[in-house]
C-alpha cells in the first residue's frame, strides 16, 4: 500500500484517529481552521457522511439490522462513496483533505466484530495511505471520561451492544472501546501512526500536530492562487 | 398438469435430501459454522431474458409438489439496502467501487438474514443469481478478480448453479418481445462502447459471458442450453436437483 504523495497525487491526505471522546475531531477542526485562515486548498470529510448511502445506514442501525459483515460492508460503501466522487478528485486537484477517521477505524472496530482482518484489509486495499496519520492517545478512562460526561446517551452500535460484551450499556461501551483501543496500538507501527498524547490538554495537542503538519508537507505549494 | 411436472405419487416416495458438505469460499461469516446447515441452495444464473424467472417458477411449482419447502432471493432484494441501492442506480450517481460495495451489503444482508436461516431450516433456496453475476459485472468494469474474491469469501458455495445460455442476439429479441425496449445497466451503457444501445448491448452481454467463461474454471457452473424449450430446460433442471438432493 502506498500514500498519495507516493502515487504522484498533488494533493496530501491527513488523516486521525483514536477511540471515541481522544478529541481527535476537536484537533482535527482547529487544524482545518489554521489552514483556511492561511488561504490553504483544504477540504474536510466526516467518516459515515456519505449523503448516498447514510439512508441505508441510519436505517440498519437505527432498526439494530447490522450483523458484523454488513455493519462492516455498509461502511465501506460509505468510504468508497467520498473517496471516488470527493477525496480522489479533490487530491488530484491538489487539495489539502483532512479526514476524521479513514480505513483504520474500519480495520479496528470490524475486527474488534469478529471479522477476518484480511477480509476487512482486503476490501479496503483499493484506498491509499494517508500522507500523514495521528493518532491520539489517551488512556481508557480518560475518553470514557470525557464521553460518559457530556453525553450519558450512548448508541447501540457506539457501545458495541451488538457485540453482547454486557448487558449494561455503559459497561459494554467501555469494554468495546478498550478493544478497539487495542486494534489502534497494535496498527501504529505498522501504519506509522504520529501518536499524540492526548490526556494533555488541547493547545499543547494542536501545537505539536501544527510543527509536525508543516514539518512533513510544504503548506506554500498548497496556496489558494490569489485573485 | 405440464407435461414436465412429475409428482411423486405418496408420501413415501417424497426424497428426503442428503446433508451437504457445507463451506464458505472464503473468510466466511463471523460466528457461523456452515456444517450444521441442512436443505439445499440451488443458483439460477442468466442474462435478462434468459428465462431465469420462468425456470425459477416452476422449479418452485415441481419442488413443493414434491414435499419441499422453498424460498427465494435475489439481487437487489434485502431489508437493509435494496430501497436505496434502486434509487441510487436511477441517479446513476455511484462510482464503481461504490455500486460493488452496495450490492455485496445487499448480497451479505440476504445471506445471513435468508438464505441461512432457511437452510437451518431445511429449506430448498431457490437464488435467482447469486454472486457471479456481481463479480462479472464489476470484472467487466475493471475490477480487480482477487479484490472480489476475498469480498465474496463471505458466500456460501451453493449445491449446484446453473447457468442459462443464451446467444446475445437471441437475447436482444427476447428482451424486446417483453418490454420493447433494453435496460440501461444490462445494455453496460455506463461503460461507454457504444452510443447505440443495441449495439452496447451486444457488446456488454459479450463481455459478461467471456467473465462467466473465465469464472467457469473456478466455479463450476452447470452450463445449461436456454435456448430450448421451457419445457425441455425445465426437465433437464429437474433431473439435476433431484441427483443434488440424493447427494450425488
Amino acid at each position: 500500500m502506498k500514500t498519495f504523495e507516493q502515487l504522484g497525487f498533488r494533493g496530501r491526505l491527513i488523516a486521525v484517529e483514536g477511540i471515541d471522546g481522544s478529541g481527535k475531531s476537536t484537533q482535527i477542526y482547529l487544524l482545518k481552521r489554521w489552514m483556511e485562515l492561511q488561504g490553504l486548498k483544504v477540504f474536510f470529510s466526516e467518516w459515515n457522511s456519505s449523503v448516498l448511502v447514510k439512508a441505508a445506514t441510519s436505517k440498519g442501525k437505527r432498526r439494530e439490522l447490522l450483523s458484523p459483515t454488513t455493519f462492516s460492508l455498509i461502511h465501506a460503501t460509505d468510504f468508497a462513496d467520498r473517496y471516488e466522487r470527493q477525496l480522489l478528485p479533490l487530491l488530484k486537484a491538489g487539495y489539502i483533505v483532512l479526514c476524521d477517521r479513514y480505513i483504520f477505524t474500519a480495520f479496528a472496530r470490524d475486527t474488534v466484530r469478529g471479522c477476518p482482518p484480511e477480509w476487512v484489509r482486503g476490501i479496503y486495499d483499493f484506498a491509499a495511505l494517508p500522507d500523514m496519520t495521528f493518532f491520539f492517545k489517551a488512556p481508557l478512562e480518560t475518553s470514557l471520561g470525557r464521553i460518559l460526561e457530556g453525553r450519558p446517551e450512548l448508541k447501540y452500535f457506539e457501545a458495541g451492544m451488538d457485540l453482547r460484551l454486557s448487558p449494561d450499556i455503559t459497561e459494554s461501551f467501555r469494554i468495546f472501546q478498550g478493544r478497539i483501543l487495542e486494534q489502534y496500538l497494535a496498527m501504529s507501527t505498522e501504519f506509522k501512526f504520529h501518536i499524540v498524547d492526548a490526556s494533555q490538554q488541547i493547545e499543547p495537542q494542536q501545537a505539536l500536530v501544527r510543527d509536525l503538519v508543516s514539518s512533513f508537507i510544504p503548506l506554500d505549494q498548497f496556496r489558494r492562487e490569489k485573485a | 398438469m405440464k407435461a414436465s411436472l412429475r409428482l411423486p405419487k405418496n408420501g413415501r416416495t417424497i426424497v428426503v435430501p442428503q446433508p451437504s458438505s457445507r463451506r464458505f469460499y472464503g473468510h466466511g461469516i463471523p460466528g457461523l459454522d456452515p456444517s450444521k446447515l441442512g436443505g439445499k441452495l440451488v443458483v439460477i444464473e442468466g442474462a435478462d431474458g434468459s428465462g431465469r424467472s420462468t425456470q425459477i417458477t416452476r422449479l418452485v411449482e415441481w419442488l413443493e409438489g414434491c414435499g419441499h419447502a422453498t424460498v427465494q432471493v435475489g439481487l437487489k432484494r434485502s431489508t437493509l439496502v435494496s430501497e436505496e441501492l434502486e434509487q441510487a442506480k436511477r441517479g446513476n450517481i455511484l462510482s464503481r467501487t461504490t455500486l460493488s460495495l452496495f450490492y455485496a451489503t445487499d448480497f451479505a444482508d440476504q445471506i445471513e438474514n435468508v438464505i441461512i436461516p432457511s437452510l437451518r431450516a431445511g429449506f430448498i433456496v431457490i437464488a435467482d443469481r447469486y454472486i457471479y453475476t456481481l463479480m462479472a459485472r464489476d470484472m467487466a468494469r475493471g475490477a480487480d478478480p482477487g479484490w472480489l474474491r476475498n469480498l465474496y469469501g463471505m458466500a456460501l458455495v451453493p449445491d449446484i448453479v446453473f447457468y442459462l445460455n443464451v446467444p446475445a442476439e437471441e437475447l436482444v429479441q427476447r428482451n424486446f418481445a417483453k418490454d420493447y425496449a433494453l435496460d440501461y445497466w444490462e445494455s453496460g451503457m455506463d461503460l461507454g462502447l457504444s452510443h447505440d444501445m443495441f449495439d452496447s448491448f451486444i457488446r456488454y452481454q459479450a463481455m459478461i459471458v467471456d467473465m462467466f467463461k473465465k469464472m467457469q474454471k473456478t466455479y463450476g457452473f452447470t452450463i445449461v442450453d436456454a435456448s430450448r424449450s421451457s419445457d425441455e430446460i425445465n426437465l433437464e433442471l429437474q433431473k439435476k436437483i433431484e441427483a443434488v438432493m440424493r447427494g450425488k
